[in-house]
């Protein structure tokens, strides 16, 4: 029995459609609540107090997600105030070494001491701020955030827990897929043996036509190594962990300081030729391109970071802000809807999460390419 | 940009760093390092072997040619024996008949010459027969007729006449 798509497809694009119509069914209760909430970031600033309308609390749960925490919460409840989940050791360098546990914060509600100093989380940002035993934080007028003094925080975050189980994940898969080849004749067995097609894929389209046949073995185990660590987090961050590692800005910036520190550390003479002196140009505009391709170098990095942290960043908070209008709508249709948005959304972001690990080896391997590219400037002449 | 800016966490980019380049030079040693050996020698190993079955199958065929024109030249040799056995075989028959010819007529001669020689010998005995059988006769005639004097001398003038008239 052959049922054609098109008429689902039309009851999705009919459902969707209809989304808006039943929220707005409730506009004026909408902006009801704008208004409390609008009052009550204003006094959230003022008093730090804590969100109360449903709407806030989602938001206010979207931001806390989004950013790193010092302790691996998986769930909580509002209403009695339990945390589930486990806490993490600080770690601070502040006139020496302060060790503590996480839970001395109490999930950001207590003062923590230790060897006489205090520190406080701050709501709006996570992070750690030295305070007195009293916990006053003193605020900058403009800006909002806290002018207090913040310590050197080498703390495990939730964030680093993760990098750490992917990097352990990830040496345990391809360590036993290599082994698996000795043991096995030549032929891969195991659950290493899903990710052989994908590390012929990475060598046979993305390292070999970007930085040639010549120079591609040495940028392998980076190339390899970086497409994994990538396509593995963003896998993370789609579990119910509530993991966000390629979304944080750190994450993704030292990610694209590696590479770019390799580009211009293996770089040629011919590729410094290209950004200093231009070949094939005349004399004037070599001087104008040198600043302009100067910066390309650094654009190059600064787009890889953030293209990388702007679409994992992007898919969370879209994400979790759909899941979160099923308990805005409290309707069976509403809720039903953005369930299934939910659901689309986040098969596309797995897509996403396969697609921007490898669209940050792949600008990677052209940016090594072009390092260690050879021009022959008779040809060019012919240009 | 200053939101950015305000992000970046000094703590977690050291660990990031450090746990990344481990990382990157443990996976290298232990993981991609012999993957990418053992799929190289993979890749190698399947070209070779089509490379190989392509000789193999080049030198069947090469050999399947050489199976075929040696068979040919046995063929051809073959043929030629046979018909060089053909014609040898003519030959005798051709060589012993024309001996068995001469033979025959060299018989022939020899029984014809001696067929001539008996025929001579059987003459001259004839004659030396005839001769005496006719002697013996004209004695007996002779002695007949010489008996009355009359019929002598009739004989010896017809006898004179015969020599005048020779």
């Amino acid at each position: 029995m052959v049922i054609s798509n098109r008429p689902l497809r039309f009851i999705l694009v009919a459902l969707v459609a209809c989304l808006p119509v039943i929220s707005f069914a409730n506009s004026e209760k909408d902006a009801a609540h704008t208004q409390t909430e609008v009052a009550h970031e204003a006094a959230a600033e003022g008093h730090h107090a804590e969100p109360t309308d449903v709407k806030s609390k989602i938001k206010a749960f979207v931001n806390h997600h989004v950013l790193d925490s010092h302790d691996f919460t998986l769930t909580q409840d509002d209403e009695t105030g339990k945390y589930y989940g486990f806490s993490l050791p600080v770690i601070i360098w502040d006139n020496g070494l302060q060790m503590f546990s996480s839970s001395k914060f109490n999930h950001g509600h207590a003062v923590a001491e230790s060897n006489g100093n205090y520190y406080v989380i701050n709501h709006h940002d996570g992070k750690i701020y030295k305070t007195d035993a009293t916990g006053t934080i003193t605020e900058d007028e403009k800006t909002g955030h806290p002018t207090n003094v913040r310590p050197l925080d080498f703390s495990i975050t939730k964030t680093v827990v993760s990098i750490f189980a992917a990097a352990l994940l990830m040496l345990w898969l391809f360590s036993s897929l290599a082994k698996s080849y000795t043991k096995n004749g030549g032929i891969a067995s195991g659950v290493g043996r899903i990710f052989e097609p994908l590390v012929v894929y990475i060598r046979d389209e993305i390292a070999i036509p970007n930085i040639g046949e010549k120079h591609y073995r040495k940028y392998m185990s980076y190339l390899l190594t970086i497409f994994f660590f990538v396509l593995f987090l963003n896998i993370f961050g789609l579990t119910p962990l509530g993991i966000n590692a390629t979304g944080n800005l750190t994450i993704t910036f030292s990610l694209a300081i590696i590479t770019f520190l390799i580009t211009n550390l293996t770089a040629n003479k011919n590729y410094w030729g290209h950004i200093f002196w231009m070949p094939g140009v005349p004399k004037p505009m070599r001087i104008i391109l040198a600043p302009i391709e100067l910066l390309g170098v650094f654009i190059k990095p600064f787009s890889l970071m953030i293209r990388l942290y702007a679409n994992i960043f992007a898919g969370h908070i879209v994400l979790m802000s759909i899941i979160g209008l099923m308990f805005i709508f409290k309707s069976w249709i509403g809720s039903s809807l953005s369930f299934g948005l939910s659901f689309v959304l986040s098969i596309l972001e797995i897509l996403v999460a396969f697609l921007q690990a490898y669209i940050f080896t792949m600008l990677s391997a052209l940016y090594f390419g072009s390092a260690v590219e050879e021009h022959h400037h008779e040809e060019e002449a012919h240009h | 940009m200053e939101k950015l800016i305000n992000q970046f966490e000094f703590g977690l980019f050291f660990w990031q760093v450090l746990i990344f380049v481990g990382l990157i030079l443990l996976l290298k040693k232990f993981a991609w390092k012999p993957i990418l050996d053992a799929v190289n020698d993979r890749e190698q190993g399947i070209k070779d072997a089509l490379l190989s079955a392509e000789n193999a199958r080049k030198e069947m065929e090469n050999l399947q040619a050489d199976n075929l024109r040696i068979l040919n030249e046995a063929r051809a040799e073959r043929d030629a024996m046979l018909k060089e056995a053909r014609e040898m075989k003519e030959k005798m028959i051709a060589d012993s008949k024309n001996e068995a010819q001469a033979q025959g007529q060299k018989m022939i001669e020899q029984a014809k010459a001696a067929i001539e020689s008996e025929k001579n010998a059987a003459m001259a005995e004839l004659k030396s027969q005839v001769s005496t059988l006719s002697l013996s006769i004209a004695e007996k005639l002779l002695k007949e007729e010489l008996s009355n004097k009359e019929s002598q001398t009739k004989l010896v003038e017809k006898m004179l006449g015969d020599v005048k008239l020779n």
